[in-house]
């Protein structure tokens, strides 16, 4: 694939290497904070409708792990917004005029909803009392799902175009329909798919970390229940989440049958029934995969629902419109199989819980601590797999990637990608380190809010500096 | 004529303006970071943007998604041509605007993390300043593409307009903390603010003075009759708040040098729009050649006109609830 590039094509394929870098660890904070703003959000309910201090405590601890994880989620954003620009002008000049105003929209009805409320959330419970505070963390919550509307509206556009016209200079025009634009075929699925993705990815980290506290001491009614409520959420979603895999699935075959065909691994045709492959070598210069492990007819019975089906395989597209089957292989597989050790786990959670050993099943909560990643991965390699799977286009079908690049010269590109790398590996390690830190400390009763902790010595703006003041909202930024 | 492409060209300027203020007094107070001592004056300091930080850079978000929506045409040529300066302001905002959470998470090394938002917020500004120098001394063009260098933006008048923003904005910045902090950080801010005016305006006036030699076109723009009658108010006007904020700076008034430096920033902006109109990107691309689809056009203007009444509603809201000084109390 880098073999023997000229020049333009270096470019190209460091310009893909550096979206591909900061996308995904873009990703991975919001993965995790659409999750948790809900969870939050529903912490705090349960506190102001139970007035339990146990739901407070949990809220504030979680809260200070959300601070740290939203800030690196906005940079990273940040940097998102301007590369489209940068890296990618010929395809922001062809289609900027229907992608831009759906990001526009992103901006107007989320960002600023999120960025508005974060202050109050974060640091103004003390300012605007407990009702107006419950409703900027739903303001900020809220906001998070309605990014995710408009960005995987962008992107399943891109995946899926529709509601559009050509210009005869070849740029995208909007049709006479927003609403074909924005609800094209494979949005639904996407955004249900990966917004409960998010609940997934935020579940199995909440319900690691009760399961590390467990692990330390079973009494700790804190730990106990950010356990159960974690393994609620993967008992009773993570079987969702397969069964709209699967409708996710078929969807892709109707619109991109390419890059189901690497999914599944299939190079050739099979006129009569398509067997499953659970493993291989996908070897794309012989079109072949080697050391397959297969079940008979099985992927015709998922797809077609029909043992004997007909499916064609990639000899059926041109060469030079084949996806890259390695990478799409097996991580679609890694995502699959995450999903179905999570549903593993929710159930093993189910059979605890009937048996009355939720709390003291070491084995159980030392796999729960294991899967604490497992959503990051999962949504990564998920990723992956739609991305990679459409090449090689931006907009399917119709404009490539090669032709979306920046006129930039390979050694800026070079030098960028690798400040990017430098910076992100050392900056967001290090907040990840910070909330490791936060996640070791057992939560406890009568958890510091934001604005008191010692580590905070002061804390936001007062009308007055008043004495009431010092025990509320004086802390600091956390 | 008031065309939908004209009025987007407003609203873009209005994004960035937005931008440039906000976003502008909390570079600023980054800017100046080094020079408030550790302990009760930093965080003083940090405390007086932490709950509002988020919302002021999302009008960046603003101004390039706006900019990519509206006018396509000019982000593509745009954002190529200033590539190295504007991934050194992503690098510069990811630095400074980590440093807000992370400063607390760990005091061992706060003093690294005070100097990340000091640099970080230093060259955002700086890049932001060489970019509109790198666009008003013209791109070069050809056919729907940048076709230059990529080095083509650094010049001496670029350089100058990068030091004018920083300095603007470490005005903006001291106003600001002038408003919001109290004992020896007070007494430092008006300090600060005064050196930034000085220079503010001694870089604003070079500025001014060099773009009219850049192009016939600005030249013309502002020294030829009708023209110059219409226009000789701009630097009346930019010389009457000068005096103003030097003197309500002087009297240490709380409030009014925080609105004369917004005053002198809507004046350079008016000054801007003079120069370039109907250039985005000046002498090359017009708004009209940039505009996106009318269908696009319409589509945001309806979003704008409903959404944006509404933040700027909860903004002034989140502004509301943590008005006044930061105060001084609360240490444990
Ligand atoms: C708004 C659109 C959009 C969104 C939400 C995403 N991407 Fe994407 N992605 C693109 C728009 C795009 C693109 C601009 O269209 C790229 C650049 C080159 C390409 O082929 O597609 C791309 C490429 C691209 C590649 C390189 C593929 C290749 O070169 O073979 C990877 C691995 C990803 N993306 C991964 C992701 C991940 C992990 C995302 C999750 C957040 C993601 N993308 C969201
Ligand atoms: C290329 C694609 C993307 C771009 C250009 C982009 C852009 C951005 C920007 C600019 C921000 C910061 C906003 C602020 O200032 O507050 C942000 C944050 C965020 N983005 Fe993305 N984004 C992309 C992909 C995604 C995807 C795929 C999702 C979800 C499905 C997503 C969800 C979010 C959320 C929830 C936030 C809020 C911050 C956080 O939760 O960490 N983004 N994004
Ligand atoms: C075992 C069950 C699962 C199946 C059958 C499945 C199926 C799919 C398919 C077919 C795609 C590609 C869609 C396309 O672009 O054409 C996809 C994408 C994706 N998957 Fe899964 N998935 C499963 C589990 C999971 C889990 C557990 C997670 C995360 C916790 C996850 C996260 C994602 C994400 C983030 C994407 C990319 C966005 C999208 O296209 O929806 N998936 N999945």
């Amino acid at each position: 694939m880098f073999a023997g590039l000229d020049p333009q094509g270096t470019a190209l394929v460091l310009a893909r290497m550096q979206f591909a870098f900061t996308v995904s660890f873009h990703f991975i904070f919001p993965a995790f904070s659409i999750g948790l703003a809900s969870y939050l959000a529903v912490l705090e309910a349960l506190w102001l409708k139970t007035g339990k201090e146990l739901y407070l405590d949990l809220f504030r601890y979680w809260l200070k792990i959300f601070s740290v994880a939203f800030a690196m989620g906005v940079v990273s954003g940040l940097v998102m917004s301007y590369q489209f620009g940068t890296n990618w002008s010929v395809f922001s000049d062809k289609v900027g005029g229907v992608i831009g105003p759906l990001m526009a929209y992103e901006v107007l009805t989320a960002f600023f909803l999120e960025a508005g409320f974060l202050g109050v959330m974060l640091f103004g419970m003390n300012r605007v009392g407990r009702r107006l505070h419950f409703g900027a963390t739903l303001m900020v919550a809220v906001g998070t799902f309605i990014s995710a509307f408009w960005i995987l509206s962008v992107n399943s556009w891109m995946q899926t175009p529709t509601g559009f016209e050509m210009s005869p200079d070849g740029r995208f025009l909007p049709g006479s329909s927003w609403a074909a634009i924005i609800f094209n075929p494979s949005f639904p699925y996407r955004l249900v798919h990966t917004v409960i993705a998010a609940y997934l990815t935020t579940a199995f980290v909440v319900g690691a970390v009760g399961a590390w506290h467990l692990l330390k001491d079973r009494a700790n009614l804190h730990a106990r229940k950010m356990f159960s409520m974690a393994m609620w959420m993967a008992a009773l979603v993570a079987p969702v989440q397969i069964f709209v895999g699967d409708a996710h699935g078929l969807n892709t075959l109707e619109h991109q049958p390419a890059k189901v065909m690497a999914m599944e691994g299939h190079y050739q045709s099979h006129p009569d029934g398509a067997p499953l492959y659970l493993f291989g070598i996908p070897d794309d210069k012989n079109q072949r995969l080697d050391y397959a492990i297969a079940i008979p007819k099985a992927s015709s019975l998922i797809l077609k629902h029909d043992l004997n089906a007909p499916l064609a395989g990639l000899d059926t597209v041109a060469p030079d419109k084949r996806p890259p089957v390695w990478i799409v292989f097996w991580s679609f597989r890694i995502m699959v199989g995450l999903g179905f050790l999570m549903l593993g786990l929710g159930l093993w959670s189910l059979i605890a819980r009937m048996r009355k050993r939720l709390y003291d099943w070491p084995m159980l909560h030392r796999l729960a601590l294991l899967m604490g990643p497992s959503g990051f991965v999962a949504v990564i390699a998920g990723w992956v797999t739609t991305e990679v799977g459409r090449q090689p286009y931006t907009v399917y079908g119709l404009l490539t990637t090669a032709d979306s690049v920046s006129p930039i010269a390979a050694p800026a590109v070079a030098a960028s990608l690798a400040a990017f790398v430098v910076v992100y590996f050392a900056v967001f390690g290090i907040g990840t380190w910070y909330i490791l830190h936060l996640m070791k400390d057992a939560p406890h009763p009568h958890e510091p809010a934001l604005e008191e902790e010692e580590r905070a010595p002061i804390r936001s703006a007062g009308i007055t500096p008043a004495q009431h003041m010092d025990a509320q909202a004086d802390g600091a930024a956390s | 004529m008031i065309d939908l492409t004209t009025i987007w060209a407003l609203i873009i300027a209005f994004a960035v303006l937005m931008y440039v203020v906000m976003d502008g007094f909390d570079l600023g107070i980054g800017i100046l970071f080094p020079w408030f001592d550790e302990g009760a004056e930093r965080d003083q300091a940090m405390n007086a943007i932490a709950p509002v930080w988020d919302g002021n850079e999302t009008w960046l978000v603003l101004g390039g998604g706006g900019l990519l929506a509206a006018f396509p045409l000019a982000y593509a040529i745009i954002l190529p041509a200033t590539y190295p300066l504007i991934t050194a302001m992503m690098l510069g905002l990811v630095f400074r605007g980590v440093a807000f959470e992370f400063r607390w998470r760990d005091p061992r090394h706060r003093a690294f993390w005070d100097m990340a938002f000091f640099a970080g917020s230093l060259v955002a500004a700086l890049a932001q300043g060489v970019t509109l120098g790198a666009l008003l001394q013209g791109i070069h063009v050809e056919g729907r593409a940048y076709a230059g260098g990529w080095l083509d933006w650094l010049s001496p008048y670029s350089l100058l307009t990068g030091a004018g923003v920083v300095a603007g904005y470490a005005l903006l910045g001291a106003c600001w903390l002038a408003i919001k902090v109290e004992g020896s950080a007070e007494d430092k801010a008006f300090r600060f603010a005064k050196l930034a005016a000085f220079g503010t305006l001694a870089l604003m006036a070079a500025v001014s003075l060099a773009t009219p030699f850049l192009a016939h076109q600005y030249f013309q723009r502002w020294f030829t009759e009708p023209m110059i009658f219409w226009l000789a108010p701009v630097p009346l006007v930019t010389a009457a708040f000068a005096v103003a904020l030097l003197r309500a700076l002087h009297k240490r008034q709380p409030v009014r040098p925080f609105l004369y430096a917004l005053g002198l920033f809507l004046l350079g902006m008016i000054g801007l729009g003079v120069s370039m109109w109907p250039w985005v990107v000046p002498q090359s691309i017009s708004i009209w050649d940039a505009a996106a689809p009318e269908r696009s056009q319409v589509f945001m203007l309806i979003g704008v006109g409903l959404i944006m009444p509404l933040i700027l509603g909860y903004t002034g809201w989140a502004y509301w609830v943590f008005r006044g000084k930061v105060g001084t109390h609360g240490y444990h």
